[in-house]
């Protein structure tokens, strides 16, 4: 991969309708607050920002929200064409780079096609607006005249192209948002399974990815990290390993020690003999583990809060009461290529390409840690292996800037090894949930309540104060850590998806913010909502059971919203749900539903499962999901995320917890952290629900929750025992079946 | 110096004898292909066909690479002259990021070669040890299914 391209070739003048790059419009002290705009419009109020079109046919989208994996750049190309009436080829799009794309913050949260997508339909429809005048002005026939065939405008026999306006239209300006979107009915491209655009150069060897970035004069770094967290170096052997073949730079800052040589081996090896020679000074920091952990957690210090209360004084006082404590470990990301970034260092300018979630952040933090102005870093982003949400990709961003500050402007590639990713990576949080409900005489649910004990799911750079990457905290001068904080609702982090959407008369949520991190946590995709579906979802089933109720009656009882009841349904009878059917001791299927966030997709799940009561070792065998995302843009990218949650689902449920003492994560590779194999992998379906005429409902985190509880469900109803504490591994459900 | 011959070509290397094949495809051969994962034999990110056989590139030395003809995921195809089980993965779109694609793509390779026409476990059982995060095996095991019928 080549390095892209520079501001200056982007911005140069006179072929362009985007004349310069511009900001929003600085507002003057005492003026009003601008009017809202769509999506992340509001934020990136500039046409320009979002678009350009090129004399030579070309269209380009900027966008804040970066590749990875999930097929954004596809979907936000198929809604630009649509919206400008081109042809898809002629988009190119460029993702998160400081220098050129709009500020949008992370790519998290299953956002990006409804803020990025939002926009760019919003600014492509207004684009449209300004060619398609400028074109009738020039032709002299009214713009209502004029029709757009892959950007050529005719009328009564004449045409322009948008490429021919580029002196005529002028894109710099702020959107008014005023254009009004085409309707469903006239799309072209959204709502089709368009091939994404990202796989034909990986499927070949193209260069696709950070680690493919290669750059004249590049060396390899690599990191020696603590042996445990808090772990002080005290010394180590520099003068070997200089003498080392290739080795360049061994830089050591406090208990940061990193090296740079010729050759990526060569850094390796370097590494190897770093570990050896080097001393620590650790102490046992780390939690209890197994069920002590819960315990642990459940009496650390906590900042409490009400999440949701509802009381009616009408309701009945419950015949039966039901309580249950459920629990999930800490659990990571485990991306398949561990991290790594470039970096480089020219006049005190330092330009790094970056498979983080956002480049923004990253910037900030960056120059905190190097206290220069943002101005002078350049982040650019550059694809990796899945993340599912924040894992060393900015970290090891500050690794390689400060390994290739000892390498004398030579730029430094530097890729995390296994066990780096696997002990420094941030988890996601371990988790308690602990629920109590109540059922009248009747069997409905009258009261309901949810606690959660969580450590902060959002630890990623872009706080107020302090340094969110890692190395910051090892210098000598060391970087404070910001002030643990989770989002806030209506999306949440711990308490992400813990109000029910059933309507029940009583209920009252409340969350355990745990901000004392005795591991360090930050967001793994759905944050706390994997964990509180799960528990939500077996307690419902936990109550249907006392109720004498089907799990999906006693779910739709309890509903009123009709999107809601309706995947319920979708999925039910794709899957050929039984009403009371019964398990058999060995095989079994599980209900679950939610929202995601309460507020973006819905999805309904069915899951099948084996059991072998021998060594306890579960299999889902089928799985069944039904999804309600608003209008789909590419109905394939969301069957691919909601299958691929499903599966992922299915390993962090079944399969996956970091191990550790109290002193050391022992989790150091694939044989540490098992997970899901082919050999185990379900045959899902999936059901889409399409709603064209409804707004855009992120998919990307809709199916991890309903999937660990349609398992949990499953085993509950293959073998009349219930599992609360994650994962279900063969020796948990051995234990819980003699 | 290491003569290697890779995709059909030799190259002269200037690495060390023990250097694992994968550096040495990655970083003197400039082959984006082959990935590292995780440098263990755990992963199959690395993976590649040394004398026809599915190799992890991240735990083969290169000396001992030497004698055979390599073939990387680049040796398969190109953009505009698709391998079938190229052309099948991007038609079943088999995957998210694609980061495993190559060592799925290359394990299906020397699987197909053995038995051109193989049952879905067995193409489960050729690769249940290569690892997918964003779990996109059952897009993957399609589209080894429709590269055999392609090919047959």
């Amino acid at each position: 991969m080549k390095p892209s391209l520079s501001r200056r070739d982007f911005l140069k003048t006179g072929s362009a309708l985007v004349i310069s790059f511009s900001l929003a419009p600085e507002l003057a002290f005492g003026q009003a607050k601008p009017a809202p705009l769509p999506g992340s419009l509001g934020t990136n109020r500039m046409l320009d920002s979002w678009l350009r079109v090129d004399a030579d046919g070309s269209v380009t989208l900027f966008t804040g929200k970066i590749e990875l994996g999930q097929g954004i750049g596809t979907a936000l190309t198929q809604i630009a064409a649509d919206e400008l009436d081109v042809d898809l080829k002629r988009i190119r799009i460029v993702h998160g780079d400081t220098a050129l794309t709009p500020n949008e913050g992370q790519t998290a949260g299953s956002q990006s096609v409804e803020n990025s997508g939002t926009a760019v339909r919003f600014a492509c429809a207004e684009a449209r607006d300004i060619l398609v005048n400028a074109a009738a002005a020039r032709l002299g026939v009214a713009a209502s005249a004029l029709s757009v065939s892959d950007g050529t405008c005719t009328a009564g026999g004449k045409s322009i192209a948008y490429w021919d306006l580029v002196a005529d239209a002028n894109l710099k300006r702020e959107a008014s948002a005023k254009i009004k979107p085409k309707s469903a009915s006239e799309h072209k491209w959204v709502g089709k399974s368009v091939l994404r655009r990202d796989i034909p150069k990986k499927m070949t060897g193209g260069a696709a990815y950070v680690q493919d970035v290669r750059l004249p004069g590049m060396v390899f770094g690599r990191v020696v990290r603590p042996p445990s967290p808090g772990a002080q170096l005290v010394s180590f052997d520099e003068a070997a390993v200089k003498r080392m073949p290739g080795v360049i730079a061994v830089v050591r800052d406090g208990s940061f020690l990193g090296v740079a040589a010729e050759r990526e081996e060569q850094a390796i090896r370097a590494r190897e003999l770093l570990k050896k020679s080097a001393r620590w000074n650790e102490s046992a920091s780390l939690p209890p583990s197994g069920d002590g952990l819960y315990e642990h957690l459940m009496k650390s210090r906590s900042a409490d809060s009400v999440v949701s209360e509802k009381t009616s004084a009408s309701a009945a006082a419950p015949a039966k009461t039901l309580n249950a404590t459920y629990t999930r470990p800490f659990q990571a990301h485990g991306s398949i290529g561990p991290s790594c970034a470039v970096a480089q260092w020219r006049e005190g300018k330092l330009t790094v390409w970056t498979h983080s979630q956002g480049v923004f952040p990253l910037r900030g933090d960056l120059a905190k840690a190097f206290a220069i102005e943002p101005a002078n870093i350049h982040c650019i982003h550059a694809e990796s292996a899945g993340c599912y949400g924040h894992n060393g990709a900015d970290d090891v961003a500050l690794d390689a800037a400060l390994v290739a500050r000892a390498t004398g402007g030579r730029p430094v590639k530097l890729q995390w090894m296994r066990d780096d990713e696997f002990q420094w990576e941030p988890y996601g949080s371990a988790m308690v949930m602990k629920l109590s409900g109540g059922l009248d005489a009747q069997g409905n649910v009258v009261g309901w309540t949810h606690e959660v004990w969580t450590h902060p799911h959002n630890n990623r750079p872009g706080a107020l104060d302090g340094v969110n990457l890692l190395a910051s905290w090892h210098l000598e001068k060391p970087s404070k850590a910001p002030t643990p904080a989770d989002p806030p609702l209506p999306t949440g982090g711990g308490e992400r998806n813990s109000i029910p959407l059933y309507d029940f008369p009583n209920q009252k949520v409340v969350k355990h913010f745990l901000p004392e991190m005795t591991m360090r946590t930050s967001a793994l995709r759905t944050l706390g909502g994997y964990s509180n579906v799960f528990a939500l979802e077996s307690f419902i089933d936990e109550l249907a059971l006392a109720a004498g109720a089907d799990p999906v009656e006693f779910r739709l009882r309890h509903l009123r919203d009709p999107r809601a009841k309706a995947v319920i349904e979708a999925a039910a009878q794709r899957a050929g749900w039984q009403p009371n059917a019964k398990g058999d001791g060995a095989h079994g299927r599980g209900f679950a539903f939610s929202k995601y966030k309460n507020l973006a997709c819905y999805v309904a799940m069915v899951a099948d499962v084996e059991v072998d009561r021998a060594s306890g070792k579960v299999r889902v065998t089928r799985a069944v999901a039904a999804v309600d995302a608003g209008q789909i843009v590419n109905p394939d990218g969301v069957v691919n995320q909601i299958e691929g949650g499903i599966i992922q689902s299915a390993s962090w449920t079944l399969l996956e917890a970091v191990r550790y003492d109290r002193t050391r994560v022992t989790t150091r590779s694939w044989a540490d952290y098992p997970i899901i194999h082919f050999g185990d992998v379900p045959q899902v379906e999936v059901v889409l629900l399409d709603r064209p005429e409804e707004r855009f409902l992120g998919v990307g985190e809709g199916s991890q929750g309903p999937a660990a509880a349609a398992i949990a469900n499953a085993i509950a109803h293959a073998t009349g025992k219930r599992l609360r504490a994650l994962p279900f591994t063969p020796e948990r459900v051995k234990q819980a079946l003699v | 110096m290491t003569t290697i011959t890779v995709n059909g070509r030799q190259h002269e290397v200037a690495a060390s004898p023990d250097t694992p094949l994968l550096y040495v495809l990655r970083n003197d051969l400039e082959l984006n292909g082959p990935k590292f994962g995780c440098g263990l034999a755990q992963c199959g990110a690395c993976t590649v066909l040394i004398d026809g056989k599915a190799a992890r590139s991240c735990s083969v030395p290169v000396s001992a690479a030497a004698k055979s003809p390599i073939t990387t995921l680049e040796g398969l195809g190109t953009i505009d002259k698709l391998h079938p089980l190229q052309r099948a993965f991007i038609e079943e779109q088999a995957c998210q990021c694609g980061y495993c694609s190559n060592g799925m793509i290359m394990a299906a390779k020397a699987l197909l070669d053995g038995n051109p026409r193989p049952s879905e476990g067995e193409i489960k059982q050729a690769l249940n040890e290569h690892l997918c995060r964003c779990a996109s095996h059952n897009r993957i095991v399609r589209a080894v299914q429709r590269a055999a019928k392609e090919m047959a």
